[in-house]
């Protein structure tokens, strides 16, 4: 009796029938909370953002208060005209630089490796896909010491080589396993068709995978762009020339005690460098939704 | 067709140079056609990754970890010496590896207790909820640069954001978050909890994968929502939560950047992390020598923290297929 009732009724009907007024204020109070938790969240970053347009002298004395009384861009033009004669728009040039870069040279020859390790048979293949596996757990920052004492002895360090070729060969296994489990969701029928016309392998890489990879390139193309972007320990590593700093270098430059303590010139070049990022995730939400549940990586 | 070319090469030496040409080409393509050598030839960049910035470096720091290496001066082997300086007579070894325990084991699980938490407050859909999860996913997009460092050094400081909102409560202090040993740390593990919007992201996605039935079935049975979360919710998440905590705890073991900018391990290295130590060593020292062990050693104790993990695996984490 009980269940066949609970069946008629349709599941979204329940609550309205039932607890009408009770209800209501369960909603306001969850969109109160859950509001105010959210508003907390993103208050850093918008307290950051504001700050950016108070007179510096002002970002302090006021930092209990959100929206600025005096609004300037004063800042912006302090901080853009960057230190030791090297103006901020080099450092935004050379992190946008490093960051395509990297990331068309990962992303491409990810995408071959993955169809290898997917699609192709050969000896030591499950070697290699173990290898991959390693390479996604082996943790960057325990490689610093080993890598650079290796950069060094290639004569690698003091330039911008160790930022850039190493993704090139595909050192960074989660974008190889991110192609991988993506190729492995194309149906096989599609490479036996094109090998029947005479396609290679190389061709049905080409001609077949690649049009039907475009979703995973582009979320491994965020990730890898967004990660190159902000990485500092290779940087702090091997940039020494002032003018060949990336942006997350230089920042550190602005906030150290020994330099200019303009914090409202620094909070404006820190706005302007997590300005890339914010656009990500504006426009492209959904990869980077997708690309964090399915794979469940660090974010 | 071209197996017939090559099949007859006085027929081909007579077509002259480019019929010879073509043979050899299309002799060498078909080798290269191969399923075998196809998958080498696209693999080829990641076994030369492999080996050349991962394997080599790797073995080379084993080598090193037993010299004396100053990175400038050839290396000079010392057997031990390196280990038994970091067990025995280097204060702040153990220093740096509590702080980062610390660390780890405390912002690890609060982190994604408040993943857990919102993402289950999120499930329900409204048209607002969009840009909760926005609002609750931001943070880890910016949490690891060196924008938000800064911020959160400026925010913490005497007359920063965090006592500025303390006034609003009525209470009046320019306390040094940051000078204070017991509060520094602290500081760090908030900025590490309030990164928990991936984690938020894969339980949102996890918990959509729960079948409907198993909780109509429990409504049915009288279980109400906090038994159903405890006997179908929890359970069904297991899996995902031990994912989320090895994979965040290694995170937290490796911190680096944060720690290095904001608080540079002050004061009285209570917040020295393992890695910030480990580059002082190596780059600020030229300990380099040095420096390669103490990688060494955090990876085995990565290693050995997985490995008790794994170990626990079957007492708490449900199996579909057992």
């Amino acid at each position: 009796m009980t269940s066949a009732t609970i069946n008629d009724v349709k599941r979204d009907d329940i609550p309205v029938y039932e607890h009408k007024k009770g209800i209501k204020w369960g909603r306001v109070v969850y969109h109160v909370l859950v509001m105010l938790g959210a508003l907390l969240m993103i208050y850093p970053i918008v307290w950051m953002v504001f700050s950016s347009f108070k007179p510096t002298n002002t970002v302090f004395s006021t930092a209990g208060q959100l929206i600025p009384t005096e609004w300037t861009g004063v800042n912006y033009v302090n901080g853009f005209k960057g230190f030791s004669g090297t103006t901020f728009w080099t450092f935004l040039g050379n992190s946008i630089f490093i960051a395509v870069v990297a990331t068309v040279g990962t992303i491409g020859f990810s995408a071959i490796v993955a169809y290898a390790l997917a699609r192709l048979k050969f000896r030591g293949r499950g070697l290699l896909f173990t290898a991959m596996l390693l390479s996604m757990m082996l943790p960057a920052q325990v490689m610093m010491v080993p890598q650079y004492l290796w950069y060094q002895k290639l004569g690698w360090t003091n330039s911008y080589l160790p930022l850039i070729v190493p993704y090139w060969f595909c050192i960074q296994g989660f974008f190889v396993y991110l192609m991988y489990n993506f190729i492995q969701g194309i149906p096989r029928s599609l490479d036996e068709a094109a090998k029947i016309d005479g396609c290679s392998y190389y061709g049905i890489f080409f001609r077949v995978v690649v049009p039907l990879l475009t979703p995973a390139v582009v979320t491994g193309c965020i990730f890898s762009f967004m990660w190159r972007w902000d990485d500092f320990l290779s940087a702090l590593l091997y940039v020494s020339d002032t003018e060949r700093y990336p942006v997350s270098l230089a920042l550190k430059l602005f906030s150290d005690p020994g330099s200019s303590s303009d914090y409202g010139a620094m909070f404006a070049m820190a706005t302007v460098s997590i300005m890339p990022s914010i656009l990500i995730f504006l426009f492209f939400q959904k990869y980077l939704v997708e690309g964090v549940s399915t794979s469940g990586l660090k974010g | 067709m071209t197996q017939a070319t090559v099949a007859s090469p006085q027929g081909a030496r007579k077509l002259g140079n480019s019929g010879v040409q073509f043979r050899k080409q299309s002799k060498f393509r078909q080798w290269l056609n191969q399923e075998n050598v196809s998958g080498y030839v696209c693999a080829l960049p990641f076994i030369i990754g492999f080996l050349m910035f991962l394997l080599v470096p790797m073995i080379l720091s084993i080598y090193y970890s037993f010299t004396d290496y100053n990175i400038l001066s050839d290396p000079e082997w010392m057997g031990l010496d390196n280990f038994k300086e970091m067990f025995t007579n280097d204060p702040l070894f153990w220093k740096s590896m509590g702080v980062t325990l610390f660390y780890a084991l405390i912002s690890t699980p609060l982190r994604l207790i408040f993943a857990l938490a919102v993402a289950m407050l999120l499930l329900k859909n409204s048209a607002v909820s969009g840009f909760y999860r926005a609002a609750y996913y931001l943070p880890s997009i910016l949490g690891g640069s060196v924008a938000v460092a800064i911020l959160w050094k400026q925010m913490f400081a005497q007359d920063g954001v965090i006592n500025k909102a303390l006034e609003l409560f009525g209470i009046h202090t320019n306390f040094a978050w940051l000078g204070n040993e017991h509060t520094a740390i602290w500081t760090l593990i908030i900025l590490g909890v309030w990164q928990f919007g991936s984690s938020m992201l894969i339980f949102l996605a996890s918990l959509k994968q729960i079948p409907s039935e198993l909780y109509e079935a429990a409504s049915v049975d009288g279980a109400t929502g906090w038994t159903q979360f405890w006997k179908i919710t929890l359970p069904l998440l297991t899996p995902t939560i031990f994912f989320n905590l090895v994979m965040q705890s290694i995170n937290g073991f490796l911190a680096f950047t944060q720690c290095y900018i904001i608080t540079q391990g002050k004061p009285q290295n209570s917040t020295l992390f393992y890695m910030v130590h480990m580059y002082n060593e190596s780059f600020t020292n030229y300990h380099a020598g040095y420096g390669a062990g103490m990688a060494w050693i955090m990876l085995l104790v990565v290693g050995l923290y997985t490995a008790i993990l794994f170990a626990t695996k079957r007492f708490w984490v449900y199996d579909e297929e057992a």
